[in-house]
């Protein structure tokens, strides 16, 4: 999709390069202002590697993690570039791979000689990439929703600034659930890592409200009818949480709409099932009335900030959270703005610490480490947000949204103190 | 029950997939790894069928239950003049050529579909169901929705599936193509010798073969939804119900498509679905471990 | 100079060729070319049961999965060290190939063909069924510190392309060696004609099995090495897709050519890599690529090479 320019080293050559980037990076934990000083030499523009899910299962929300990219770099090189320097997007493809996505990884840093990489969503290409970046030492922004980056499990180079994390979204989902739906619940998820977090950190946190799971219903990741499966859903059940991911989610919430009919329990589900597909859909007319979790609301609000507003305008997104030009086409709306603030946070980062080029990564990571509070505002659209730089994690406000006449309406709002948790890990003692 | 019931519509869209794998592997003897695609564009033309339509569901279902197999069916004649036929059906080439086929069929659907999921509407979708019932403390107790819920259109795929192999088996058998399909299974060199353009009949069998897959997934795309990567799962079920079944033979193929579709059902009842998934897969090598030839396959010599 | 010396030298200057690379290509290539040596290990494991043996397993991935979640898990779950963790990925192989030939080659043909396929598939169900344990589909990272051979850090990108090589070598010219020995001509004997093998006294089925043993273990092999040199153990790797691309790649590099996995490895590594920076359709180009090479190359690259020029080639 991109070529670079030709490069004009050799192996030898870079591994000087990369032996001095070390020393500069040493050196700057104690004199700051020594990277500052060693790169007036670098010009041109900021590369900022876009590993992109262009095929494979995450397609859907590829397309819209790259127009939401685009839109936001538009922007940024409107107001000037970061440092008065352009930036520019690589993009390339990982066919939602975690091998193809460790290698892009590479490709970033070995061969269009990007500043960092960015963009990844779906936790196995992270998992798979994050060795390969933190190895590279490559500043790697993930924008995953993934508990990856905050369990600890990966590494100084890879941060997740602009999504909050499962984790967070599913214990500050609890409160609302077992005070407004009820305290009986049963989760169907898929039998995936990502299911398996739902259903751990949602079972704990529903017996700290004073609720009980009562029924957990794993769906093979193969399965594309679901119906079977309804009947062991036990007769007591208040809520029935539901999260499925991947093009049979449709099916599932049509199936299920069709076999409780008019008297099921509540619905709870998390908007990742339906993200990219349109509420109108046939079959879906079932979730008239049920609850849904968002990472930002979708439908336009009655209350719509300043910020939205000026969001979706430059994403190109209407007020039913589809493309201005063509209604049919739905955007991911809960995900894709951690892509816009991500690269706003990049931003900041490299002004802060002077950033000039491959040699001040380090200086850059420990600028976004430094972080704590980004207030709401046209960097952060979403909302708020409270940065750990020990966890390398962000965290949010969190949206619940009611089906009502086929619209999503906010019904409430979660604090960002609803989804902290103790901290797993601390990167910052992790050296570069 | 309710397991059975779905498990029945699994296994009619099974066994019409698998059927057109069944009448390309035993006539030609081609593994053709592109035929989950067939199904996949079959799906998707049925949605682009439906939508061009607009008129009424049904007026659009019927369309695309006509012009998707055709279209489909066209594709795969022309891929099998252009590639298959001029690799002589070599086995190991053809594998080649086909999972070349799929990268290209895949990929030209995601530019030109993309890659969200799209539904189609039944043309009828009325909601069955019965209670159940159970003797509980307070006397006889009958509970919604926990007993049978099926809907009209799920029945609707039954039948039409019976209906389709039935025609199927009686072209197969009381046909001349049929007559002329099995000869060129039986000995394509000596059918040449007795004047059967055996090329056409190779192009035909090819078209019908992915014709069937896309007529399978026109039915299916009511209830699942059309997708660009939705190929996949079809074609290891239809691969597995053909070898299951017996190579070539026509009942095999039924009956392990609804021995399959059924087991996945039944099993899950017992175990937790991914674990009833592995037994399920186990049990079924474990019945080619010990009848290699298949359900009602013939020991090859 | 006969045959078997041609053979050799040119196995031995494949060897040099990949070593002197190193010091040649840009980075980005040098560390391509770890991973294709790695993949090409797990390529020639299959092309010594599919190429040499003449026995088409749909199932490989599972052997290549065992490798890498036996060393993985061992390095994850039980705190182990690279070394004894290697040794028990390569065990983890044999029993899983053991156990699958054993089972397996009660079938022929297609029916081998499915049910190595659905074994494989058993096992990635599996993987997922234990996520508490493997993670499922979002694995888990091999944590840099602990990956070391003999006390050498094997995460820079010179260890990391030695260890590659290294290992390359071994396979490549133990498999070359193999083929020309007693058991790989009669290997070979089973895939021209198993009938006739048998009757002239060979244990056809004792043979079979240790192929598909040898065969499961190297490519255990290779997921161990792409887990340690890569630092990444996932579900994606016991999928049907890492089934087929052996297949893919031992039939476009020329099957039952020693040098075949190898080319057809690097062919389509670089033809997704290049075509992808053409375009983003770069499937379609791959796809056109396969229908072309199957339609003019009908033996493989290596296998077009020996038909035109070089007959003597291995």
């Amino acid at each position: 999709m991109t070529k670079t320019t030709k490069q004009s080293f050799t192996r030898r050559g870079l591994l000087k390069t990369l032996g001095a980037g070390a020393g500069v990076a040493a050196a700057s934990n104690f004199v700051p202002d020594l990277a500052r000083f060693a790169h007036a030499q670098s010009s041109g523009p900021i590369k900022i590697g876009f590993q992109m899910h262009a095929t494979g299962i995450g397609a859907s929300y590829g397309r819209w993690y790259d127009r939401t990219t685009q839109a936001a770099v538009a922007r940024i090189n409107d107001m000037g570039g970061i440092g008065g320097r352009e930036v520019e997007i690589i993009t390339e493809d990982d066919g939602t791979d975690p091998k193809r996505g460790a290698e892009v990884v590479e490709k970033f840093a070995t061969q269009h000689k990007c500043d960092l990489a960015f963009g990844t969503l779906f936790s196995h290409v992270v998992f798979g990439s994050a060795p390969r970046a933190g190895e590279l030492k490559l500043p790697y922004f993930v924008v995953s929703e993934g508990h990856h980056v905050a369990s600890g499990k990966l590494n100084r180079y890879t941060l997740q600034p602009g999504i909050t994390d499962v984790k967070s979204q599913v214990q500050a989902m609890a409160p609302f659930v077992s005070e407004n739906l009820g305290k009986k619940i049963t989760m169907v998820y898929p039998d995936f890592a990502f299911g398996h977090d739902h259903r751990d950190f949602f079972s704990a946190a529903i017996e700290a409200q004073g609720g009980e799971v009562v029924a957990s219903i794993p769906i093979p990741p193969t399965e594309t009818s679901f119906t079977k499966y309804f009947p062991n859903i036990p007769r007591e059940t208040e809520v029935l949480y539901h999260v499925m991911v991947g093009p049979g989610v449709l099916t599932f919430v049509k199936e299920l709409g069709e076999f409780f009919g008019p008297n099921g329990p509540k619905l709870f589900g998390f908007l990742d099932s339906l993200e990219a597909v349109s509420l109108a859909s046939p079959g879906l007319e079932f979730l008239e009335g049920s609850y849904f979790w968002e990472g930002s609301p979708r439908h336009a609000q009655a209350d719509q900030s300043e910020f939205d507003k000026m969001y979706r305008a430059a994403v190109g997104v209407d007020d039913m959270g589809a493309s201005v030009d063509d209604p049919k086409d739905v955007s991911t709306y809960s995900h894709m703005f951690g892509c816009w603030e991500t690269l706003n946070i990049v931003k900041a980062g490299m002004e802060a610490s002077g950033y000039s080029g491959p040699n001040d990564r380090a200086a850059l990571i420990e600028a976004v480490e430094a972080m704590t509070d980004m207030p709401h505002s046209d960097d952060h659209p979403q909302g708020a947000k409270v940065f750990n730089g020990k966890t390398h994690q962000t965290f949010g406000h969190q949206f619940i949204s009611q089906v009502t006449d086929g619209k999503l309406v906010v019904k409430h709002k979660t604090s960002i103190e609803d989804g902290m948790y103790a901290d797993e890990v601390d990167y910052t003692t992790q050296s570069f | 029950m309710l397991a059975s019931l779905e498990g029945a519509v699994t296994a009619a869209i099974l066994a019409l997939t698998a059927m057109g794998l069944s009448i390309v592997f035993g006539v030609m003897r081609v593994v053709n790894i592109a035929h989950g695609e067939f199904y996949m564009v079959g799906a998707v033309l049925a949605w682009v069928v439906a939508s061009l339509v607009g008129a009424s569901p049904a007026v659009g279902f019927v369309a695309a239950l006509v012009i998707a197999p055709l279209v489909v069916g066209l594709i795969a004649m022309a891929a099998d003049k252009l590639i298959l036929q001029r690799l002589a059906y070599d086995p190991d080439r053809t594998i080649v050529a086909t999972i070349g086929l799929l990268y290209i069929i895949q990929q030209t659907t995601l530019m030109s579909f993309g890659p969200d999921a799209r539904p189609v509407q039944p043309p009828f979708n009325t909601r069955l169901s019965l209670p159940w019932f159970e003797w509980g403390e307070n006397g006889f107790e009958m509970f919604w929705p926990w007993g049978l819920s099926i809907t009209s259109y799920k029945l609707f795929v039954i039948i039409a599936a019976c209906a389709i192999l039935t025609g199927l088996w009686l072209l197969m058998t009381r046909s001349k193509a049929g007559l002329i399909m099995r000869a060129t299974q039986q000995d394509s060199e000596t059918a040449q010798a007795f004047g059967i353009p055996v090329g056409q009949v190779y192009s035909y069998v090819f078209g019908l073969g992915a014709g069937l897959a896309a007529v399978g997934a026109v039915l299916v795309v009511p209830i699942q939804q059309a997708h660009y990567l939705m190929g996949h799962d079809p074609l290891l079920l239809s691969f597995i119900v053909v070898i299951i079944g017996g190579l070539g033979s026509l009942p095999g193929t039924v009956i392990a498509a609804f021995l399959i579709g059924m087991s996945d059902g039944i099993i899950s009842v017992f175990f937790s679905p991914t674990l009833a998934k592995i037994i399920a897969t186990l049990a079924v090598a474990l019945v080619l471990v010990f009848r290699p030839q298949g359900l009602l396959g013939r020991v090859e010599r | 100079m006969t045959n078997a010396q041609r053979s050799h030298i040119l196995h031995f200057a494949t060897i040099a060729v990949l070593a002197c690379l190193f010091f040649v290509l840009p980075a980005y290539h040098v560390g391509n070319l770890s991973r294709i040596m790695v993949l090409a290990v797990y390529a020639m494991g299959f092309n010594l049961l599919f190429g040499y043996t003449g026995l088409l397993s749909l199932g490989h991935a599972l052997f290549f999965a065992t490798g890498m979640y036996g060393l993985g898990m061992a390095m994850n779950n039980f705190g182990m060290a690279s070394e004894p963790a290697i040794l028990i990925g390569i065990i983890c192989a044999i029993v899983m190939s053991a156990v699958v030939g054993f089972l397996a080659l009660r079938t022929t043909g297609v029916a081998f063909m499915i049910v190595t396929l659905m074994f494989a598939q058993a096992g990635y169900l599996t993987v997922l069924y234990f996520g508490a344990y493997t993670r499922g589909d979002e694995g888990f990272v091999i944590p840099q510190p602990d990956r070391m051979i003999a006390g050498i850090d094997i995460t820079g990108e010179t260890s990391r392309y030695f260890a590659a090589l290294i290992l390359f070598a071994i396979v490549f010219l133990a498999i070359a060696h193999l083929v020309r020995s007693p058991f790989g001509r009669t290997l070979i004997a089973i895939r021209e004609n198993e009938e006739r093998t048998k009757m002239l006294g060979y244990d056809t089925g004792r043979h079979k099995l240790l192929a598909v043993i040898v065969s499961g273990t190297i490519s255990g092999i290779a997921g161990a090495a792409y887990a340690l040199l890569f630092g990444y153990a996932g579900a994606t790797f016991a999928t049907v897709q890492y089934s087929i691309f052996p297949l893919l790649w031992v039939l476009l590099g020329g099957a039952g050519t020693t040098l075949g996995p190898l080319i057809g490895v690097a062919f389509m590594f670089y033809l997704i890599d290049l075509s992808s920076s053409i375009t983003q359709a770069y499937m379609l180009i791959a796809g056109v690529v396969l229908v072309v090479l199957t339609l003019f190359a009908p033996q493989g690259l290596a296998g077009e090479l020996r038909r035109r020029l070089f007959t003597w080639l291995p």
